[in-house]
């Protein structure tokens, strides 16, 4: 084709940059407020570009790490353990559910499909969590409750159904049984729609705080978010822990507040900011496996 | 033991001798189970999950028949019938969050798809390498929390320092104090979650168009179609499978709103509920800040039916028009 010049792609391209800059500048303003010396903010309000750049919210929180980096370790345990048992338990009821052949299909299809439909919701599930699972200031609260989601099933069907019925035929000729199948054969040929749950899971337990703010009060075992959370309710979070001002003797009418906020915002959210992108290519490839009705 | 065991084996054999086919349905069960019996050990973690996490809550939900107290527990609370239902529907809570949950995800379904599916046509007409980059962008806020997404929002509507404070002051004009100020919410809202989600949406669509087949678009080109015509006479009616399923889904949900969004973002002000409570965070806030569980149970529960009511009508409204549209 001829390479002409058209108005009409110009426009869009017009489009599209306007629309990134509009999804990208709130964070820039995020980081440049983290950036800004705490006299400046009170004096010039929140701006793009820093009129005295500091480093004062990062050194504070970097002085005394603990609260950060614990939250970070229970993150990232919890984002370990959940994404892997969550993704085996996926393929192994997806599989199940994609065998045409398998007697129960249809009312396992039912029995995992209806739980998207009706839910006993919020209370049920809470007092089933704290009264009979005693599973209050735990971990295992946060990875349980999301650990299935009938919609990553669904999506690890449509892609399981799409392979062919005559491999799992003739192993079975060779001997093998049901479990040797899904895991020597059946998983293998999922890596791409496995990658993309595994990402989409991973995802999900990273940035979880609904069940951390229902199950949570351990300052121990307070993951990334939930100190988010509790940064963002009360500015005086920072301030009245101990850890922060007892151990270093911070005087608190300089402390960094608004800065020290946004400060943690970026800590927390910043590696996944940087990770993401590496990924996307994936998405765009799982999302064309899942996305139409099979 | 060892005895134990010949004798079961010998007792299968005389239940069951070769060449008698006198198998009652349940022999004929438990012959058909023995053959599926490894997929069903493979389900069964699954099974087991949704049965504790998913059905068992669902026998909870008689709490909102009940008045539930934490030391008798779910089947030790004392009846009380509708009376939750009853005290629900009395005050005006009931119509607020409804009309709000309602109304906002009607919005949330009307704006984002047809901005989604704009973008996604939009996109299909430029270079590949641009596309890339254009996707990371949009699709960058689908990564992060709502927590996350309630800083940056607060970065900017923060009534002292807030970026659009400051900005209105520059101009001369009066700050607003938009955490204490319910009118202007529904628009913050909606673009918030437009900003949030329509990355991910025109992904979904922008994943459907490329997997059209590239001869509809040739045909049309050799009979002189415009752009404009390929959209609405070949993408979109190619597309309908997928925007309606996505539809039917937004449907059931109509009763469950997005918590994150409607808790992090008004930063949970009292002074905004009349605009931006939802059913979630009226549950959330009845269970742990007011402390009232069967209140709460009897507001889940009629989400969850009225919920299931929806999805089941959309199905089944979709289902008369096109049976290939339909989710079952």
């Amino acid at each position: 084709m001829a390479r002409k010049f058209e108005f009409s792609k110009l426009f869009i391209n017009l489009l599209f940059t306007v629309l990134s800059l509009i999804v990208i500048l709130p964070f820039l303003l995020v980081i440049a407020v983290s950036l800004t010396d705490e006299k400046a903010l009170t004096q010039n309000g929140y701006q793009f570009i820093p009129t005295s750049f500091s480093l004062d919210a990062y050194r504070y929180l970097l002085d005394a790490p603990d609260i950060l980096l614990r939250a970070y370790g229970v993150t990232l345990t919890v984002t370990v353990i959940g994404s892997l048992t969550g993704l085996l338990l996926t393929a192994m009821t997806a599989y199940v559910i994609s065998r045409q052949d398998y007697r129960y299909n249809r009312v396992t299809t039912f029995y995992v499909f209806f739980t998207m439909l009706f839910s006993g919701g919020l209370v049920p599930s809470y007092i089933l969590i704290t009264q009979y699972l005693h599973l209050k200031d735990s971990l295992w609260a946060l990875i349980l409750p999301i650990l299935l989601s009938p919609f990553n099933i669904m999506v690890m069907k449509g892609f399981m159904s799409k392979i062919p019925h005559e491999i799992i035929e003739s192993a079975k000729i060779d001997g093998a049984r049901e479990f040797r199948i899904f895991f020597r054969i059946i998983l293998p040929l999922s890596t791409p729609a496995l990658a993309t749950l595994g990402l989409l899971i991973s995802f999900t337990y990273w940035n979880e705080w609904f069940n951390a703010m229902l199950y949570i009060d351990d300052p121990n075992k307070v993951p990334l978010q939930l100190l988010l959370v509790r940064t963002l309710n009360s500015i005086e979070f920072l301030t009245t822990n101990s850890e922060f001002t007892g151990q270093l003797g911070i005087d608190l009418a300089s402390f960094p507040n608004s800065s020290a906020r946004m400060a943690i915002a970026v800590l927390a959210g910043g590696p996944m900011v940087v990770i993401f992108p590496f990924f996307q290519r994936f998405f765009v490839k799982g999302l064309t496996v899942g996305s139409l009705k099979g | 033991m060892l005895k134990n065991v010949s004798l079961t084996q010998q007792g299968a054999h005389a239940g069951a001798p070769p060449g008698k086919r006198r198998k009652t349905w349940i022999g004929r069960e438990l012959h058909h189970f023995k053959n599926n019996r490894e997929l069903f050990l493979l389900s069964l973690p699954g099974i087991l999950y949704k049965l504790i996490f998913a059905y068992i809550p669902m026998i909870g939900l008689i709490i909102a028949f009940k008045n539930y107290r934490y030391d008798l527990g779910i089947f030790g609370s004392k009846w009380v019938g509708l009376d939750n239902f009853r005290y629900l529907f009395t005050t005006d809570t009931a119509w607020r969050i409804t009309r709000n949950t309602v109304l906002y995800n009607t919005a949330y379904i009307l704006v984002g798809t047809s901005a989604a599916l704009l973008l996604a046509i939009l996109m299909n007409e430029i270079k590949a390498k641009w596309s890339k980059f254009y996707q990371t962008a949009l699709f960058l806020p689908h990564f992060l929390s709502w927590v996350l997404v309630g800083y940056v929002a607060y970065a900017f509507l923060n009534h002292s320092d807030g970026f659009i404070n400051r900005t209105l002051e520059s101009f001369g004009l009066e700050p607003v104090s938009w955490y204490q100020n319910a009118a202007p919410w529904p628009v913050i809202l909606i673009l918030v979650q437009l900003w949030k989600v329509v990355g991910f949406n025109t992904l979904i669509y922008f994943a459907g168009i490329i997997g059209i087949n590239s001869e509809y678009y040739e045909a049309a080109r050799i009979d002189g179609a415009t752009k404009r015509q390929m959209a609405f006479k070949i993408t979109i009616p190619l597309m309908a499978p997928i925007i309606i399923i996505m539809l039917i889904l937004s449907i059931g949900n109509m009763f469950r709103g997005d918590f994150g969004l409607h808790y992090f973002i008004p930063n949970n002000s009292g002074f905004l509920y009349g605009s931006t409570d939802i059913i979630d965070t009226y549950v959330y806030r009845a269970l742990r800040e007011v402390g009232n569980v069967s209140m709460s149970a009897a507001t889940g529960f009629y989400q969850s039916v009225v919920g299931l009511v929806l999805v089941l009508s959309a199905n089944a409204i979709v289902r008369k028009i096109n049976p290939d549209n339909s989710l079952w």
